[in-house]
């Protein structure tokens, strides 16, 4: 069956049709919970710190998202004005998260750069409960609905059983763009070089005049900023917000850092789309209630056979 | 204790403490003997709902401890203990209650408790063991979501959300019992029920207690220690690594089952499976990272902190509170008629309990800030970051 024929076919759903439905879904999943990822990734590579924080960070944007959009009514809006509110959200909310990322990481983890290894973590787990709490208070304990800026009709026509919309056509173009830019960041850029340089020995980049102070915080503006952004789409797709959301989907997300090789960019954005394929096929071929316990199995078998990640690099233990 | 590891503490003891410090001597076991002295006349003092709480306090602490032989003794993290306790507490469900044909007694209960989880322990363990830390971190997570979403769905074992129930209260075996006559005697009141379940914990509490107090000195403690700071050179010294780990996990696992065990019998049911989630695994990470990794008075005194908070302080305090929100709510309601909303988010700000996870974080982070070792970490930890820690970065900004 040809891809022509699969998009135009009326007659009753074939297995083909939901397969490929299903894998749709899980890709376009997967991706929002690579952007999350990124943000561990990131945050690990530099400090190997896991952040815990990072998923009630990208709560936060997306609750800021969702007042947004109803204050300025953006709902009703049409054309330019839509296009307008949707650029709006993605300045202003990376911009929140990327200033209350870089605020903590300065008040919190910071002072605890010689502590033992696990302190900062604990902070991070103090600082995940202060955010929800503060969640909490903004949302609510109910799920709050996210009112859809575009418009959800089918954009391969009205008779297609495949459904892709404008929503999810939004999530791919911004979450590839932003992915692509951050590797071009990484990879070519001075800051970039001064991260991977931080990352690999702290104290050999700051012999060769890195300020290590200030690639850290930078790390923690870009990942606070990809929260943001994913907390603006993820509003946008799921049309769900509440303030337990960034403790389930940071679970996910900190999974598909380390299932990619935690650290590793390219690893991070593997394992966010293998999580959601994961998930999309379970909940759809399983059961939607044993989707976690596949996501997690999966995962502890991937790390048995592959101890480093799928894309981490085998670290050897030295003398 | 033997007289060998009597000399080697006393020795540790003897070393004068760096400047700075309390005196470990403070903390001595006059200290442990009060507050044992305090626990066992609380439940007299106060409310039977408070005795019951401060009975899953002590609950809360034999599991922290089992969580502390594998965070702090061998210091791999581990993120999935809630996963034991639940186990432990299903266990002692499946065993025990009258929907079941085998129920047994709470002592053999107990005894499978702790041998289950001490399997599921190994399980998990032993092809997991080689990875390296953060990973081994995120598969014992992974372990703790697979545990909790099978216990929630499946339904035909573990009667899904509705928990497994009644759970029979502590009892001896049936034989021993007849055997001493016990099994003559009077129902006991719920008052003396709930004392009965509360010097039970006490006591296998102060039994938990002793026992890693002598396990930390035996050959197996000091391999952990070894493993703990530096796994290569312990292998050098010819101790094997692998088993080492593996003791490690089996024994936490086996002390969050016997604490499940206990948890479900003093609930008289297992709760609902999402009391095991990873809530819970963290928060009891949390006090033990916060009392003091590998130490045995600061991870108790962790639990006691965060979880007293949680279970005793943060009720009282909303009911001590009721009066002034009442006053505050009705100002407000005759300030501001035209304000539903506003008084609904004043009535919320109001309420104590709300802020437990603000007040709960915003302690973890000062405490971590001011004391990053913990609030009384174990000598050794203590030492280490004194005196051996590199600074790695030691440079100055003034003086590039």
């Amino acid at each position: 069956m040809s891809v022509a024929q699969l998009l135009s076919a009326s007659d009753a759903i074939s297995p083909q049709i939901t397969f490929i439905s299903q894998c749709l879904n899980g890709l376009t999943f997967g991706a929002l919970i690579a952007l999350i990822a990124l943000g561990y990734t990131m945050v690990y590579g530099i400090i190997g710190l896991i952040n815990f924080a990072h998923g009630d960070l990208f709560m936060l944007g997306s609750f800021l998202a969702w007042t947004l959009v109803g204050w300025l009514g953006l709902e009703k809006a049409s054309g330019v004005k839509t296009v307008a509110g949707i650029a709006l959200l993605l300045v202003v909310v990376p911009a929140f998260c990327a200033g209350l990322n870089w605020s903590v990481e300065r008040l919190v983890y910071k002072p605890l750069r010689n502590a033992p290894k696990l302190a900062p973590l604990v902070s991070a787990i103090g600082v995940s409960f202060v955010f929800m709490n503060v969640g909490e208070f903004w949302g609510g304990e109910s799920d709050n609905h996210f009112p859809s800026i575009v418009s959800q009709e089918n954009l391969l026509g009205k008779t297609s059983q495949l459904f892709f919309s404008a929503e999810g056509l939004l999530l791919i173009g911004v979450v590839v763009p932003v992915m692509l830019g951050l590797t071009m960041l990484v990879k070519h850029t001075q800051l970039g070089r001064a991260m991977r340089a931080v990352s690999q020995n702290q104290l050999a980049a700051q012999l060769m005049g890195i300020d290590v102070d200030r690639v850290i915080g930078a790390t923690f503006l870009i990942g606070g900023a990809l929260a943001g952004v994913a907390g603006v789409i993820y509003g946008q797709y799921i049309h769900s917000v509440n303030f337990q959301m960034g403790y389930q989907n940071g679970l996910y997300a900190f999974t598909a850092a380390v299932l990619g090789g935690i650290g590793s960019i390219p690893g991070a954005v593997l394992g966010g789309l293998v999580i959601g394929m994961v998930s999309a096929l379970g909940r759809g071929y399983l059961s939607e209630h044993w989707a976690n316990a596949v996501i997690f199995g999966i995962l502890i078998l991937i790390l048995v056979f592959r101890p480093a990640g799928l894309l981490g690099e085998r670290v050897r233990e030295k003398v | 204790m033997t007289a060998d590891t009597e000399n080697a503490a006393a020795t540790i003891a003897s070393k004068p403490n760096p400047a700075g410090r309390l005196p470990g001597r403070l903390f001595g076991y006059q200290l442990d003997l009060g507050a044992l002295a305090v626990l066992a006349i609380l439940p007299l003092m106060v409310a039977d709902v408070t005795a019951g709480r401060i009975n899953d306090l002590l609950i809360f602490a034999i599991l922290a401890l089992g969580l502390n032989v594998v965070v702090g003794y061998t210091g791999l993290l581990h993120l999935g203990i809630g996963a034991f306790f639940g186990i432990g507490a299903y266990i002692t469900g499946i065993v025990t209650v009258t929907s079941y044909p085998l129920q047994f007694d709470f002592v053999t209960a107990m005894v499978f408790s702790t041998l289950g989880a001490a399997a599921c322990g190994l399980m998990l363990g032993a092809p997991t063991l080689r990875l390296r830390g953060d990973y081994l971190a995120l598969v014992t997570l992974g372990f703790g979501e697979v545990v909790n979403t099978s216990l929630r769905n499946l339904e035909e074992i573990t009667n899904g959300t509705r928990s497994l129930g009644p759970v029979p209260p502590a009892s001896l075996p049936r034989a021993i019992a007849a055997a001493i006559g016990a099994d003559q005697l009077e129902p006991l009141t719920q008052a003396m029920a709930s004392a009965r379940d509360y010097y039970l914990t006490l006591v296998i509490l102060v039994g938990i207690v002793l026992f890693l107090r002598n396990l930390e000195h035996s050959k197996l403690g000091r391999a952990w220690v070894a493993l703990r700071e530096d796994e290569l050179a312990a292998k050098c010294m010819a101790i094997d690594t692998p088993r080492a780990k593996l003791a490690a996990f089996a024994i936490s696992a086996a002390i969050a089952g016997l604490a499940g065990c206990l948890y479900a019998t003093r609930l008289r049911t297992t709760a609902s499976p999402d009391t095991y989630g990873f809530s819970l695994s963290i928060t009891v990470l949390c006090c033990v990272i916060l009392g003091g990794l590998g130490s045995i008075r600061g991870t108790l005194l962790g639990v006691f902190l965060l979880k007293g908070y949680e279970l005793l302080l943060a009720p009282w305090l909303d009911q001590a509170a009721q009066g002034a929100k009442v006053r505050a709510v009705n100002w407000l309601t005759d300030s501001f008629p035209t304000h539903p909303g506003l008084i609904s988010k004043a009535e919320w700000l109001l309420t104590f309990t709300n802020w437990k996870l603000m007040i709960f974080g915003l302690a973890l982070i000062v405490t971590v800030r001011f004391r990053p070792e913990g609030l009384l970490p174990s000598r050794r930890v203590q030492q280490e970051i004194e005196e051996f820690s590199p600074k790695p970065r030691s440079p100055q900004r003034s003086n590039v």
